[in-house]
């Protein structure tokens, strides 16, 4: 993101800087491996939606077979039979029940139909005639039912999808746009940080090392001073010594 | 993330809007279902050309956001359009949202609010 500003609030130190250090080779991994997660459901998406196109091309003819037999029936019992079988319908006996199915840790669930047994509204529809063109045509119905189930599962797997490729897809770019510029400003920062501490360090060294050359010279020239001093004493001590009574002006006189 | 199983557990019903037809079509199949009274609620709709369209957006509303028994809403593509505004913006995953073509009106690809989605996801 933005340049060189943006990095995290941290006090430079050696720990903090290999704190650092493993989150960037964290995020790395994470990156890498939410990419590899990202590209195995898109893969999948495109598949799901090349087979939405095909079933619903299907279903468009499916249908319209069913809706043909419809008019067969209507033909066969002579009169509309919608109000009848309108107001005749109880019970469901087409159901779904949904499953679920693992992606790359992504649940997507699938509807699969089924058949209640052993109850049907429509037991009295077409008694009087037509009989055997209601039949067909339930049967008929109930495949581009199971058409139409089929893609319905494909359908709210294809939202499901969506929706989690394009999470991923953000976590993604947040850890490659966000994350990592930033651990690197921050393992930046604490580096020319402690580069400064380094050469400040030294610098210190440096002046305690002179001041401390300059004490011992200073130290040095005068002890050699008060050495000097004391071989003078010294001389002159042996000059003084010469006669204890300091008269040597005057001759020795020798009885 | 994904959806939690409770979401779509109870779901076991197919729900129609459609014309005359296609709803007669579709219950002689069995999906039509209605529940035990007091409240017996259908779980479809026949539409008509008198049928007015706030109704069609009433039952909409039902059966994809109060009723948590219906899976898939199958509507037919003409009615669709009338409430197409509503049709697009619907995105959740459940109950599942499915455009039929009816006798009169054969199916148009085009109108499919999913298949609109998978044109713009892929740019052609």
């Amino acid at each position: 993101m933005s340049g060189a500003g943006a990095r995290e609030a941290v006090f430079p130190t050696r720990q903090v800087l290999g704190q650092m250090k493993s989150k960037l080779k964290g995020a790395q991994i994470g990156h890498d491996l939410l990419k590899r997660k990202s590209e195995a459901l898109t893969k999948r998406f495109r598949e799901i939606t090349r087979r939405i196109d095909e079933a619903k091309r299907k279903m468009g003819r499916v249908m319209q077979i069913a809706a043909f037999s419809l008019a067969e029936v209507t033909y066969a019992v002579g009169g509309d039979i919608g109000y009848q079988i309108q107001e005749s319908a109880k019970n469901a006996r087409f159901r779904v029940r949904t499953k679920q199915e693992n992606v790359s840790g992504v649940f997507l669930p699938a509807f699969e139909s089924f058949q209640t047994e052993g109850n049907n509204d429509f037991q009295l529809t077409g008694l009087g005639k037509g009989g055997q063109q209601v039949q067909r045509c339930r049967e008929t119905y109930s495949r581009a039912v199971e058409t139409l189930v089929e893609l319905a599962s494909l359908q709210t797997a294809f939202v499901i999808l969506d929706e989690v490729i394009k999470v991923v897809n953000r976590r993604v770019n947040a850890i490659e746009h966000v994350i990592i510029p930033r651990t690197e400003n921050t393992i930046k920062y604490i580096n020319s940080e402690l580069d400064e501490l380094d050469r400040e360090e030294f610098y210190r060294l440096k002046k305690v090392s002179g001041k401390k050359e300059r004490d011992a010279a200073v130290a040095e020239k005068a002890r050699l001073a008060a050495k000097k001093a004391a071989a003078e004493r010294e001389v002159e001590d042996d000059i003084e010594t010469k006669d204890m009574l300091g008269d040597q002006d005057n001759e020795d006189v020798i009885f | 993330m994904a959806a939690p199983p409770t979401a779509y557990k109870d779901r076991q019903f197919l729900a129609v809007i459609g014309d005359e037809d296609s709803v007669t079509g579709l219950l002689l199949a069995g999906v039509g279902h209605v529940n035990p009274p007091p409240d017996s609620q259908k779980n479809f709709l026949v539409v008509d050309a008198k049928t007015e369209t706030s109704a069609i957006e009433a039952a909409f509303d039902n059966f994809t956001q109060h009723r948590k028994d219906i899976a898939i809403l199958l509507i037919n593509q003409h009615i669709a359009e009338r409430i197409r505004y509503k049709v697009d913006a619907y995105t959740a995953a459940f109950p599942s949202l499915l455009e039929i073509p009816s006798k009169d009106h054969p199916y148009d690809p085009d109108k499919d609010s999913v298949l609109k989605r998978v044109r713009r996801l892929f740019g052609d």
